[in-house]
């Protein structure tokens, strides 16, 4: 089995950041989001999720808040701040052009 | 967007801070909250209880290593890494608690001793003297010849001092001093009080750059033998017996029953190095104060010149023309082998405190020698701690503990010894300081000495030298370490034993060795001293008072009026209860130092050559000094009572005397004249 690349692995602050920009989760909810929107190419394990989580909230791009749930019991839900919105475009941005360029370096080998 | 980064983040840093046990909670629930939402999704898709549990924490990962990810990454876990680091040293520490102590307290001594010389140094030797520009100012010499003998570094004599004011090219200004003591009479219910008194030049003030806290500074006026006597008091002597009387100027103190107009009061002393002692208590006009012809005299060398360089001259310029000048003046006066033949010159600060180099230099030697066995002993100490931890640190290594982390908790413990010892040493130093400055008043500008940011800054860097110092010596032994090798049995790592064991022995031998250096210049100091004490100085030295008298010349005018006085003190001290014997001498007791000395021919012996003289050094005293002192009248008599002002025929010579310059005759009746 190949392991996940590490350029991958390094977009999943931008990948969180964007998801919580549609809706503010808790940890596990967007641990679902994730693996349905990115199938089975990013082969992270639950847990590893946290630290992402906690390092972006200490940065001041989303912050947190216990909410109640279903059931009498609440969760953490995490939501991207005014700081976050403006770092998610410009990083999202970046993304852009950088695989724009990479896609096609990689088709001309390819030619 | 920085600053709205801070922002937002100062509460989130604040809180992590401040509520680190709520935070740990708060983060253990959302992890839970988490495989509990994953199993019941298990369940909800069919899995069995135990399979929907399993599934989950798998799918989550390693909880523990998910929490400890997840802490690093608040703020403030840098810190709160190094206090746990902090504790476990502490706690290794308490275990070995005598070990540890003594090894604090040697520190605490090393640095210690380092940071007090290192203040005294500074203050002394380092810092530029208070005054205006002060790398132009000078202290100038005379050069003099006498018998053969040179003294190249000669006191000022007044003459000497008037003629290169008056025709040196090379010196924007100059300026005299000089001491003497007076009687301060009593006034209200201060008793009298003899007071050290600097005797300055109208010129010194402006030439230093310093001004009177209060009132002005002496006037050429005032700095002549017909002035009106007039005096500076210092800010100690100002406080201390006139309560800092705000309106002391042009009052009037009697000084050797002379009226002295106060013109002004000076700064602190700390702040005049060179014209003052921690003891000196006022300045008068020194041509006022001295005797007028002993400050025209070429020959009489009593004071101190300095001057400041005009800008662009260098001192050995202004050697040079200075030497141009004595030498016309020592010309003129061939007869007086006295007459300086030449000048010199040092740098202001070099010659007040030139002569504390080389003992404070040395001390700052035996201290290092002992701050080094302190960090000796805690690489020492770090060394067996390195093979007791083996092991657990291959261990360590091996589950992917960070090198860093390792290395820091290794060296936290040499940290914390040179820490505390640190604090133990500063507060050592300081007190130390306070003590040397209260009591040694020789030496120069000990007033001065403080304990300030630069001092704790130094021992700051002093804790952390060590500590590095310590732990890299210590490193040495775990060069080459296998953490395969640390992690089998004993016979494995037996070549990483025997380096360790080295390393120790080596540490130890310095150790060791440097103690034993110190331990002899100790015992060599303390046997110098012991020498110094037991000196055979001929006379008794037990129960012996000695007492300065002297009395104001405005009152006692005439040696016959002196004479009466002395013969009646005496007399009547002898009659105290108490007093066995009392005497009379001048100008000092043996062990005051040399005193006086004079040229002296004996008449019975042929002359000597022309430009040659012997020397000796002399004395004054009454009949009852030998008796007073336990002196033995080995031949011939004591003096005789008739020996009155302006009469006296005898002298009485000593035994080292009569064997140098009488050598196998009988000294009994032979003449001799003095210059004086």
């Amino acid at each position: 089995m190949s392991k996940p690349s590490d350029l991958v692995q390094g977009t999943l602050d931008l990948l969180i950041l964007k998801i919580l920009a549609l809706q503010p989760l808790h940890g596990w909810a967007l641990s679902q989001r994730l693996k349905q929107i990115s199938g089975e190419v990013l082969q992270v394990s639950d847990g590893s999720l946290y630290p992402a989580l906690h390092k972006l909230e200490q940065q001041g791009w989303i912050q947190a808040e216990w909410k109640p749930t279903e059931n009498n019991r609440r969760a953490k839900f995490y939501s991207l701040t005014r700081l976050g919105r403006r770092h998610l475009e410009k990083e999202a941005a970046n993304w852009e052009r950088i695989s724009t360029a990479i896609s096609s370096v990689v088709r001309l080998t390819e030619v | 967007m920085r600053i709205e980064q801070w922002v937002y983040t100062i509460p989130l840093r604040l809180r992590s801070l401040f509520h680190r046990v709520r935070l740990g909670t708060e983060l253990d629930e959302e992890l839970r909250d988490h495989i509990d939402r994953q199993i019941e999704d298990n369940l909800a898709r069919g899995m069995g209880a135990e399979e929907a549990r399993l599934a989950a924490r798998r799918a989550f990962g390693n909880a523990a290593v998910v929490r400890e990810q997840t802490q690093d990454t608040w703020s403030w876990s840098g810190i709160e890494l190094l206090l746990n680091d902090v504790r476990f040293a502490a706690r290794t520490l308490l275990r070995t608690r005598g070990f540890a102590s003594i090894a604090i307290l040697v520190m605490a001594l090393g640095i210690g001793a380092n940071v007090a010389l290192f203040a005294i140094v500074r203050s002394v030797l380092l810092n530029p003297l208070p005054y205006t520009d002060p790398n132009r100012l000078v202290r100038l010499y005379e050069n003099v010849s006498v018998g053969g003998l040179n003294i190249p570094d000669c006191a000022s004599a007044g003459g000497m001092y008037l003629e290169w004011k008056q025709h040196n090219r090379t010196l924007a200004d100059m300026a005299i001093a000089g001491w003497m003591d007076y009687n301060l009479s009593s006034a209200g219910n201060q008793p009298p009080e003899v007071v050290r008194a600097g005797n300055l030049s109208w010129s010194m003030l402006p030439l230093l750059g310093v001004r009177p806290a209060l009132g002005r500074n002496f006037t050429a006026d005032d700095d002549k033998p017909s002035a009106n006597p007039t005096v500076l008091l210092s800010w100690g002597l100002w406080r201390r017996r006139f309560g800092g009387d705000p309106t002391i100027v042009n009052k009037t103190i009697l000084l050797d029953a002379v009226p002295h107009t106060v013109i002004g009061v000076m700064p602190p002393n700390s702040s005049l190095p060179i014209i003052s002692t921690p003891t000196t208590q006022l300045w008068t006009p020194i041509f006022e104060a001295k005797r007028t012809d002993l400050m025209k005299m070429l020959d009489e060398h009593e004071f101190e010149a300095i001057g400041r360089l005009k800008p662009g001259v260098t001192e050995a310029q202004a050697v040079a023309d200075l030497t141009l000048i004595t030498h016309r003046i020592h010309d003129q006066h061939l007869d007086d082998s006295y007459v300086a033949f030449g000048a010199s010159s040092r740098p202001l600060l070099d010659s007040t405190v030139g002569r504390m180099k080389t003992p404070l230099y040395a001390l700052l030697a035996a201290t290092g020698c002992v701050l080094l066995i302190a960090c000796l002993n805690v690489a020492n100490l770090l060394v067996a701690r390195a093979a007791a931890r083996r092991r657990e640190q291959a261990i360590r290594a091996a589950l992917g503990g960070s090198k860093l982390r390792l290395l820091r908790q290794h060296l936290m413990e040499s940290l914390l010894i040179c820490a505390t010892g640190g604090t133990l040493g500063f507060f050592l130093a300081a007190s130390v300081l306070r003590w040397f400055v209260a009591v040694r008043h020789d030496v120069p500008r000990a007033d001065s000495i403080a304990v300030d940011g630069v001092v704790a800054a130094f021992t700051l860097g002093l804790v952390l030298l060590c500590a590095a110092f310590a732990g890299t010596v210590s490193l040495l032994s775990m060069r080459g370490e296998q953490a395969l090798i640390a992690l089998r049995e004993s016979s494995r790592g037996q070549s990483a034993g025997m380096a360790r064991k080295r390393l120790r022995s080596v540490l130890l031998s310095l150790e060791v060795g440097l103690t034993v250096v110190l331990l002899i210049d100790a015992g060599l100091l303390l046997k110098s001293y012991a020498q110094l004490r037991a000196t055979d100085l001929g006379c008794l030295t037990d129960n012996v008072l000695k007492m300065d008298v002297s009395l104001p010349t405005a009152r006692y005018k005439g040696t016959s009026s002196i004479a009466d006085f002395f013969s009646s003190f005496v007399d009547r001290v002898r009659n105290l209860p108490g007093i066995q014997a009392a005497g009379l001498v001048f100008p000092g007791v043996p062990g005051d130092g040399q005193g006086s000395n004079d040229n002296f021919t004996i008449i019975e012996h042929p002359p000597l050559p022309p430009g040659q003289a012997d020397v000796a050094n002399n004395r004054w005293c009454d009949p009852g000094y030998f008796a007073a002192l336990g002196i033995p009248l080995l031949q011939g008599r004591s003096f005789s009572s008739n020996q009155r002002p302006g009469h006296s025929t005898e002298i009485i010579i000593s035994e080292s005397f009569a064997r140098q310059f009488f050598p196998g005759e009988n000294p009994i009746g032979k003449h001799m004249t003095t210059f004086n």
